[in-house]
């Protein structure tokens, strides 16, 4: 066991566990952050998606001990204080981005970091975004309608 | 829960050769999009031991001079794709890289572990082989080159020793160079390839034809392969559809792909034709 040091929604955080501990196991078992989804566990589907130092990554893939000092970014850091949607989780629930629900997480984080890095509404990129993440509803057309509802900036707060 | 090995984080490339050369052996990881899908055991016996090159910069970096293109071994896709340098000097890797996995594995997966990994489908490969690239290893012994051509020795074996680390990749840039490359998969995001294919030439002013022609090919044997019976039908010719049609032909006869659950062998054999067809005509503008 060692202990490693990162920052996880804004907060510093240790954690005392074997170096190849998965990311993903990191933040659900030692962190209580569960709303980080492991799906396929080998980096096909995209559900674990996180922010690593702003870039999108599949938790699932990264030991701990390559994120030693990093800063890492969950769907549990979207909303505000109290609990209030930001603008990329409110235009999800207004155009229906979400079904089951396992995909979601994962989703947000992908369209959370184009849109970080000044995406626009436009349906080819934001495709591109998300390639890395499956929906098995297969629920595309209104995940890729909220984030251009998001990056449009014309999002309706459902609150 | 996948098995969790001891792991060493060394912070210089001195510290890694010793850890390397430690016992019992040790695999390395660098972004891991391979070695943490190892761990699962899913894939055969998970490494007792691994040594984790992360944070090793010595590793990174991508340069050029008037001569060749040289890039660190834990240079990722993103960084390739991002690189002015890779865009001016060998756009056919930045085009190569976008289609490896997605942004996700992009951000992690580094060119030298798709070199060290070695799986037939290795999406970069091609492009290291039809550029005549060669690889730098090093270990406690010392630094050593190796040419591309000979790296890739059997099914998943490499010349590498049990305790070398692959550390820099170089390109030659000669005059006149060029390299077309097309992957062809089930989709174009997150697919591990059906058949991937890397076209190099030289055109060179008051030479008749393409000289130093290159057919490189994943996903068709047991390892990644140049076709040099093509490559030898298409030397001193131009891109017109003659040569296309020689070409595509003499590319069906060389290759003996297998069946397996991505696709069949006479599907990748077809392709492969077409696909060399096509870059052919594509370079002909035709």
């Amino acid at each position: 066991m060692t202990i490693f040091r990162l920052t996880v929604n804004e907060t510093a955080v240790e954690v005392d566990v074997p170096g190849m501990r998965r990311l993903l196991d990191v933040l659900r078992d030692e962190l209580a952050l569960t709303g980080t989804k492991e799906g396929c566990g080998e980096g096909e589907c995209g559900a674990c998606t996180v922010l690593l130092d702003g870039a999108p990554v599949v938790a699932c893939l990264v030991p701990i001990c390559q994120a030693e000092g990093a800063v890492v970014r969950t769907v549990e850091g979207l909303a505000g204080p109290a609990h209030q949607l930001d603008a990329l989780q409110a235009a999800f629930l207004e155009t229906g981005g979400a079904q089951c629900g396992i995909c979601t997480p994962g989703m947000l984080m992908s369209a959370q970091a184009y849109l970080d890095a000044g995406g626009g509404p436009d349906d080819g990129a934001i495709r591109d975004a998300i390639a890395g993440n499956l929906c098995r509803c297969t629920g595309y057309t209104k995940i890729i309608e909220a984030i251009a509802l998001a990056a449009s900036g014309r999002v309706v707060r459902a609150e | 829960m996948p098995v969790e090995p001891p792991v060493s984080s060394p912070s210089s490339l001195v510290e890694a050769y010793a850890a390397m050369a430690e016992f019992p052996p040790a695999r390395p990881i660098a972004g891991g999009t391979d070695l943490m899908v190892a761990l699962t055991g899913e894939l055969g016996q998970p490494p007792e031991r691994i040594v984790d090159l992360w944070h090793l910069d010595a590793l990174r970096g991508i340069s050029a001079d008037g001569e060749a293109l040289t890039i660190g071994a834990l240079t990722t896709y993103t960084e390739v794709r991002r690189s002015a340098l890779c865009r001016e000097h060998l756009p056919g890797l930045v085009e190569a890289a976008a289609t490896i996995g997605a942004t996700q594995i992009q951000n992690r997966g580094t060119l030298g572990g798709n070199i060290a990994n070695a799986s037939p489908a290795g999406d970069t490969l091609p492009v290291w082989l039809a550029m005549d690239a060669t690889f730098s290893l090093g270990s406690i012994r010392g630094e050593r080159t190796v040419r591309a051509a000979d790296f890739w020795i059997d099914y998943r074996r490499t010349a590498l020793q049990p305790d070398e680390l692959l550390l820099r990749i170089r390109v030659p840039l000669a005059n006149g160079q060029e390299m077309r490359y097309r992957k062809v998969g089930t989709r174009r995001a997150q697919a591990i390839s059906k058949v991937v294919i890397a076209l190099a030439w030289r055109e060179i002013p008051g030479v008749d034809g393409w000289t130093d022609v290159r057919v490189a090919l994943g996903s068709v044997a047991a390892t990644p392969i140049r076709a040099r019976a093509t490559e030898v039908a298409m030397e001193g010719r131009w891109p017109i559809p003659e040569t296309a049609d020689l070409a595509a032909e003499t590319l069906a006869a060389e290759i003996h792909p297998i069946d397996d659950v991505r696709s069949t062998a006479e599907y990748r054999r077809i392709v492969s034709a077409r696909v060399l067809h096509r870059l052919i005509r594509e370079a002909g503008g035709w």
